[in-house]
């Protein structure tokens, strides 16, 4: 996800000399070709998230669209005021990129582990929220906050994670993207769960339920209509995501039903409100506190009485 | 030049009374920082900033980011008087339905080029509005004010070693050095002596003035040749100007009472209107 990300930036910081790539002393291998074809538009600010954040927010209000790079909890925590203030309060097209978001580096500590900053950036008004599955999602997630005016937070993984979708899904700004038709249950997946989210469907298919599979790269603005016609359509609502169940993508969509007057039955899966105590990868660290595609496809099955 | 100095000291006059009014009418704070910097507000709009380019919105216009958003109001009324926009906006300033909140916000009004007053942010905009101009090479010129209690923040520090990184010359920053910050004299709160050495450590070029002296002020912002980022030290008074409320931290928080109002007029005499 990692270079599809460099990738789509470099791409249109070839077209725009206004565009600009910001790293606070992130990105070692990774930006080294951006930095050399593009010098002018690269800069590494040190380790000084809040100053990344303010010289960004002067660099566009004179003009250049930044992307600003690094770990996920140092970009959206460590800075959360001037990210309020400085970008949101004065709309700044300003792009933040969280590496690593929820548990991709769980064997770090929870330094480094992100399962709080989908609920804290989508809670500043102007602010937009993408978090993609996988490259392609990622790609277009950075064409989409390059269009759109305003600042964005897109969370993304690291490297190496597989392409989900076997062609360029049509996705846009508060758009989703359908995995699977089905009717029985919807599950809305954002961000790096929706390989788990698929492996969940599948166990559930071979069960007999079948699955009205959604993911949702965009978690502010949020698809209305599809949370709106899984909530008439399907019995039940479930939601993934690889961060807190506090004020997360879960939460957006239960407001979303608020917000719409709909009742409707609804489960979110997450990280539950404590900080992880395990040592491990990703997957293990999934797996012990229940959000691998086992543990899932049970709890479902347990709420639908199987 | 000493009739331009004249004629500086009678518009700082001029300021200083129309801020007492509106403080003293919308009973907000921060009359004391407004004073003291003042005269800082006055030379770089009068003699400084190439104000045209800013009412237009050139992009090649100087800016000027107020960091210590908290002294607002004293930018407020310079802006109205060099036609920024009108005193019936002026007169709203602090009040319901008026559009000039106790912080400034950017497009509120012309010439507020930054939402501030959450201290230790308008240095890093500011550093950026000149690290922009340096890679667009443009001419223009960035200034800011900032506190001596906001260097209490981390965020200027970071900001100050990005400056002379990218040799900000194009950036100059007043540090509007009253003496107070939030809960009393900043050498009794966070000491920051000596505050001199601490700049010049981070390699910037460093000048020391008194900030209510008009021509000293002017001397240290007139045609700056430097290869660094330039602070300069404005030993200022808090509500200078007005003998009875001078150097009390009180004037932080306190708007005048009737009884104070028209005590504190009497130092304006007939001629200020």
């Amino acid at each position: 996800m990692r270079n599809s990300v460099v990738t789509s930036i470099k791409k249109i910081a070839l077209k725009d000399k206004n565009v600009m790539l910001l790293s606070a002393d992130m990105g070692f291998s990774v930006f080294e070709d951006f930095e050399k074809e593009l010098p002018k538009q690269f800069l590494n600010v040190g380790i000084s998230e809040a100053n990344m954040v303010g010289v960004s927010a002067g660099m566009a209000l004179s003009g250049k669209r930044c992307f600003l790079y690094t770990f996920a909890p140092f970009v959206s925590m460590r800075c959360f005021e001037q990210i309020r203030i400085d970008l949101c309060y004065q709309n700044l097209d300003v792009v933040l990129i969280g590496l690593g978001g929820g548990l991709t580096y769980a064997k770090e500590g929870s330094t480094h582990q992100s399962v709080e900053d989908i609920a804290i950036m989508r809670a500043i008004p102007n602010m937009k929220v993408f978090c993609p599955a996988d490259p392609i999602e990622a790609e277009i997630c950075i064409v989409e906050a390059y269009k759109k005016k305003g600042p964005t937070y897109i969370r993304i993984g690291k490297s190496g994670e597989p392409r989900l979708h076997d062609k360029k899904p049509k996705f846009s700004f508060g758009k989703s993207i359908h995995i699977f038709k089905g009717n029985d249950i919807s599950i809305f997946s954002t961000g790096n769960m929706l390989k788990t989210a698929m492996d969940t469907a599948k166990i559930l298919k071979d069960k007999g339920i079948s699955v009205n599979l959604i993911s949702m790269p965009s978690v502010k603005p949020i698809d209305y209509k599809a949370i709106s016609f899984a909530a008439s359509k399907t019995k039940c609502i479930f939601t993934i995501e690889e961060h807190s169940i506090v004020g997360g993508f879960g939460s957006a969509v239960l407001e979303a039903l608020s917000k719409l007057s709909i009742m409707a039955r609804i489960k979110c899966f997450g990280v539950n409100d404590c900080f992880v105590k395990y040592v491990g990868d990703q997957d293990f660290v999934r797996r012990k506190i229940g959000l691998d595609s086992d543990s899932i496809s049970n709890k479902i099955l347990k709420k639908l009485g199987i | 030049m000493k009739n331009k100095i004249n004629k500086l000291t009678f518009t700082s006059m001029e300021v200083r009374k129309k801020i007492l009014e509106l403080i003293t009418k919308s009973k907000s704070s921060h009359i004391g920082c407004a004073y003291s910097l003042v005269d800082i507000l006055i030379v770089l709009f009068y003699e400084i900033l190439n104000v045209n380019k800013i009412k237009s919105v050139s992009p090649d216009r100087d800016r000027f980011v107020l960091s210590k958003g908290h002294a607002c109001v004293a930018l407020y009324v310079i802006l109205s008087k060099l036609g920024f926009f009108n005193k019936k906006i002026l007169n709203t300033y602090y009040s319901n339905n008026g559009r000039l909140a106790g912080h400034p916000v950017f497009g509120s009004v012309p010439g507020i080029e930054a939402s501030t007053g959450s201290l230790g942010h308008g240095l890093s905009i500011a550093a950026g509005m000149a690290l922009s101009a340096k890679l667009d090479n443009k001419k223009y010129s960035v200034y800011t004010i900032i506190g001596d209690g906001e260097c209490d923040e981390g965020s200027i520090w970071e900001a100050a070693l990005f400056a002379t990184h990218h040799k900000l010359n194009n950036l100059t920053v007043i540090l509007d050095k009253n003496g107070f910050q939030g809960y009393g004299r900043t050498s009794d709160v966070l000491s920051l002596e000596p505050l001199r050495r601490k700049w010049e450590a981070f390699n910037w070029n460093v000048k020391e003035i008194d900030g209510h002296n008009i021509l000293q002020i002017y001397n240290s912002l007139a045609n700056i040749k430097s290869k660094k980022p330039l602070l300069i030290i404005a030993k200022t008074v808090h509500c200078k100007g007005i003998p009875f409320m001078e150097d009390s931290l009180m004037w932080h928080y306190r708007s005048p009472k009737e009884d104070e109002f028209k005590k504190a007029l009497c130092n304006f005499g007939d001629k200020i209107k």
